[in-house]
């Protein structure tokens, strides 16, 4: 066996990549239920590309036969019924896991430096998982993915002097048809997890080069014994790897809750209006988008039309995303962890949570005078976050940090 | 050779011709790839007119059809409709259709080519959704009394009056439009081709 090894490790470095990133790889010992996420999401991705591949075995990528493929899925292929509910639920968890996950880097500050560059990474893997959950959801080819597209494509026609263009170049038709179905699925299918599995290798990358944040941010690699080892670090494998296994259990079990008895999960993992085929001439009734997107969509809802145009909105929707990659520039706290920071830090990442919230569920229910104005609301409360977090984390006084993380 | 010193400049200038010459090859083979996401040739050619006849058409009644895989309307306004559409122009954002979203001959109160027949695109200004017709007078849920009949988009709540005009205030910036389409017969329209110049 130890033959075996030499013979590996003159040829590649698996020892070392073993130890570098796992069996010496030091982590702090203070991680809470929080440091859970990550690990859950890496578990979702692998879940989704092995659904993905055997649900991609009996698909159609063809406006005349998607319907009806995803029907035979659902009904004659042995146990295709699973596997699809598998896939779409997952679509919803790798949310839910990559929201808690993002939250916990506001919580403790892990977007702060010297870790500015896993929160990029991050951000960019957030972004590109929204691309690729749209694009997943305009397959199945029914009236919410097909009046979903529209509206969501309709977003780049707005783009002043490129924009009527730019929509027919990106539905390669003059309307949404087979040809952006078949490209969705390329999309969807080869270039997006491509991009997804490069990202998270490089967000690891970026993290194991700084080390994990924890949830009292203090850095571990400042206090290291004789031998150059964190004294607050453990060995991320066996102590972590093991304790992740309890996370990924919890997880599984709520996960199969919801894919065996409520896969639908009333409506907001899959839409009714998204069991009956697409159809051109009608728009359901009500449309909003999967609730993962939807505090975004509720800001392009709230912003009016301008200068007989729909392109603020559209700004003001993608504004609402991308100002997050500010973060780690706007943030003047010397503290990192919410333990230790001061009250107004507080108050104000409670309001940001509550927008956040409020405009998701907004964004799910029909337009009335009271929602927009709620919106409007929400959205200035959501966009006060960032402008004034330079002021609100210079002032107040913080906790003093310890040097060494408590228990 | 081997004695000459290395001359550092001419390296620069030959590592930046070489990256120059490399990116316009990239583009070259960049073109390809980005323009296979044009329509093609069988996408352009079932953009061909539609042709939709009326005769059956009732007053009030509106049918859908396809023409470049968009829905359009064509529905049968009575006298009493036509004459409500110049009652509203206080609350409309463009009612003397300023924004050219029809064409030169249905730039009229009715934007139409005869004031009882409406041809119209059902695609909201806004962002695509197909609006709802809603034509019964005084519907409680869109304004009650003053409502005389049109379009709901139920996506984003913009309201249109049966001349596909935008009522202000709503999300949609601009009128529906109207395609082109003349009438072949009395009975018979053809949409996707102006009238003949007269």
């Amino acid at each position: 066996m130890d033959n075996n090894k030499s013979w590996i490790d003159q040829r590649f470095p698996l020892t070392k990549v073993w130890n570098e990133h796992l069996a010496e790889y030091y982590t702090p010992r203070n991680f809470n239920f929080w440091y859970f996420f990550g690990s859950l999401a890496m578990l979702v991705l692998v879940m989704q590309i092995v659904t993905g591949i055997f649900l991609t075995m009996h698909f159609k990528p063809d406006a005349a036969n998607a319907f009806a493929s995803v029907e035979y899925i659902m009904r004659d292929v042995d146990w295709g019924w699973l596997i699809r509910y598998l896939h779409s639920t997952g679509a919803s968890a790798f949310f839910i896991v990559i929201y808690l996950h993002m939250y916990r880097g506001l919580l403790y500050g892990s977007y702060k430096a010297p870790r500015e560059l896993i929160w990029i990474l991050g951000m960019v893997l957030y972004i590109a998982l929204m691309a690729e959950a749209f694009m997943g959801y305009v397959l199945p080819w029914g009236q919410m993915s097909y009046w979903g597209a529209q509206v969501i494509i309709s977003l780049f026609g707005s783009v002043p002097f490129i924009g009527p263009d730019l929509l027919i170049w990106i539905l390669g038709d003059y309307a949404v048809g087979d040809p952006a179905l078949n490209r969705f699925f390329s999309l969807h299918v080869i270039a997006l997890p491509l991009i997804l599995v490069v990202l998270v290798f490089l967000h690891i990358v970026a993290l194991h080069t700084v080390g994990s944040n924890n949830p009292d941010g203090v850095e571990i690699k400042k206090n290291k014994d004789k031998d150059g080892i964190p004294k607050d670090g453990i060995p991320f494998h066996p102590y972590y790897s093991v304790k992740d296994i309890v996370g990924v259990v919890v997880f599984l079990m709520i996960f199969s809750s919801v894919v065996f008895f409520a896969p639908a999960m009333n409506g907001y993992f899959l839409e009714s209006a998204n069991f009956v085929v697409a159809n051109p001439l009608k728009t359901p009734d009500h449309i909003a988008p999967l609730w993962y997107l939807t505090p975004f969509y509720s800001v392009l809802r709230a912003i009016p039309p301008m200068f007989g145009s729909q392109f603020p909105g559209v700004v003001g929707m993608f504004a609402a995303l991308l100002i997050l990659l500010a973060l780690p520039w706007i943030d003047r706290s010397k503290v990192k962890s919410i333990r230790y920071r001061s009250w107004p830090y507080k108050v104000a990442l409670g309001v940001f949570v509550i927008s956040f919230i409020v405009l998701g569920w907004l964004g799910m229910q029909p337009v009335t005078p009271l929602n927009a104005l709620l919106a409007r609301v929400f959205t200035v409360a959501y966009f006060g976050f960032f402008i004034l977090m330079p002021w609100f984390t210079s002032i107040g006084k913080t906790k003093e940090v310890p040097t060494r993380v408590t228990e | 050779m081997s004695e000459q010193e290395i001359d550092l400049k001419k390296r620069r200038f030959l590592t930046k011709a070489t990256s120059v010459v490399g990116a316009v090859g990239v583009g070259f083979v960049a073109w390809p790839f980005l323009s296979s996401w044009m329509p093609s040739a069988r996408a352009k050619a079932a953009g061909a007119p539609v042709d939709v006849d009326i005769s059956k058409l009732e007053s009030g009644q509106l049918v859908r059809v396809l023409w470049r895989k968009k829905p359009v309307w064509i529905f049968r306004r009575d006298a009493s409709a036509v004459a409500s559409l110049k009652t509203l122009e206080s609350e409309l954002t463009d009612p003397n259709n300023e924004e050219d979203q029809q064409p030169i001959y249905a730039k009229n109160t009715h934007r139409s080519i005869k004031a009882e027949v409406a041809v119209i695109v059902g695609v909201c200004t806004h962002l695509g959704c197909s609006p709802t017709y809603r034509p019964e007078l005084g519907a409680a849920d869109l304004g009650g009394e003053a409502w005389k009949g049109g379009f709901y988009c139920p996506c984003h709540g913009s309201k249109f009056d049966l001349a596909g005009r935008v009522y202000a205030g709503a999300p949609a910036p601009t009128n529906l439009i109207i395609p082109p389409y003349h009438f072949v017969s009395d009975s018979l329209i053809r949409i996707g081709v102006d009238p003949k110049a007269s």
